[in-house]
């Protein structure tokens, strides 16, 4: 009896930490879940390179589709890691992914996708990093939803996974994916 | 366990990379006095959402110079600390403040540490009643008994 309470405060700390450290504190919830995709206007990069005049893409332009819009860039190492993934996601066809170049240079970024293959169908150039900041972006790798109505349904930070993909990002889809 | 590992070991390769990003040259944004004054008043208030623990004054982080200079525009553009707050919290969310706004979802982080002293103050109540009852004279001194047993000492 005397050890009853010391042990209810025990047992209490334990269920904290056993949940609390569950969480990464890296991982910040995105307030833009369940809005718009915030609006931007950026250039596409031509890939392999053009001589063209670039086009340019807005937010708009995203609806009418689930999409997966992933903020990337040569120079990060996260985006190495992940980019397996994109690769074989991009082979199945189940989802568009749109790649946002972050604070990149296009020649790294040719060079980069040139060796290692190329899974955006466009890739924007976000040189400054304001987009990013309008996306809530604080460190590339990290990859919106949209669904159809380009609607941001989720967020994924840091490198995507097979795990993630299967569990979290495809039921979001629908049946089509 | 290995996945963690590895974007454990990824981050840091990220952290240690970011050097090689593409740095533009933006404009400078004058501010008069009274504008400085604010911003400067501003940033300690703003967290990092790299570094975390650092405010956006303090850090050197790329994402903290980016938000330094679009939280300066805004301050020249006139707009309160209010909106100011708001334009950051609509992208990033409450954790950018160091000091979020009190509602359901961060009333326990408020009102836990008050809570856990007034438990502690509870039970330090209870604890030094119990003690003092435990120890509390059986009866009322008998004076006349005292004063003899104290003369008998030698």
């Amino acid at each position: 009896m005397r050890f009853a309470i010391p042990l209810i405060v025990l047992a209490g700390l334990i269920a904290v930490f056993f949940f609390g450290l569950q969480h990464d504190p890296r991982e910040l919830p995105s307030p833009l879940i369940g809005k718009s995709a915030p609006a931007f206007e950026l250039p596409i990069v031509p890939f392999p390179a053009s001589d063209a005049p670039p086009l340019r893409l807005t937010a708009s332009e995203l609806k009418g589709k689930p999409l997966l819009v992933n903020f990337f860039a040569s120079w990060c190492a996260g985006c190495q890691v992940e980019h397996p993934f994109l690769m074989q996601l991009a082979q199945t066809g189940t989802v568009e992914l749109v790649g946002i170049d972050y604070k990149d240079a296009d020649a790294d970024l040719r060079a980069w996708l040139g060796q290692k293959g190329n899974p955006y169908a466009p890739i924007l150039a976000d040189l400054e990093g304001k987009v990013g900041i309008d996306w809530g972006v604080y460190g590339v790798p990290e990859t919106f939803v949209l669904n159809a109505d380009g609607v941001i349904v989720y967020k994924h930070i840091g490198p995507m996974t097979a795990e993630a993909w299967k569990t979290k990002i495809r039921p979001l889809l629908g049946a089509g994916a | 366990m290995i996945r963690r590992l590895m974007s454990g070991l990824a981050f840091v390769i990220t952290a240690t990379n970011v050097q090689a990003q593409v740095v533009t040259e933006k404009p400078p944004i004058p501010l008069t006095a009274e504008q400085d004054v604010r911003f400067r008043e501003l940033l300690p208030d703003l967290r990092c959402l790299v570094c975390q623990n650092e405010s956006i004054a303090d850090s050197t982080a790329p994402l903290a110079l980016d938000l330094k200079y679009e939280v300066r525009g805004l301050v020249a553009q006139g707009k309160s600390e209010r909106e100011i707050k708001k334009y950051l919290t609509d992208r990033y969310g409450d954790f950018v403040l160091f000091r979020p706004p009190f509602d359901a979802r961060t009333a326990l982080l408020w009102l836990g540490p008050g809570l856990l002293v007034l438990l502690g103050l509870l039970a330090l109540v209870l604890h030094v009643r119990r003690t003092r009852q435990a120890h509390a004279p059986s009866g009322p001194v008998d004076a006349a008994a005292l004063k003899k047993l104290l003369d008998e000492q030698p």
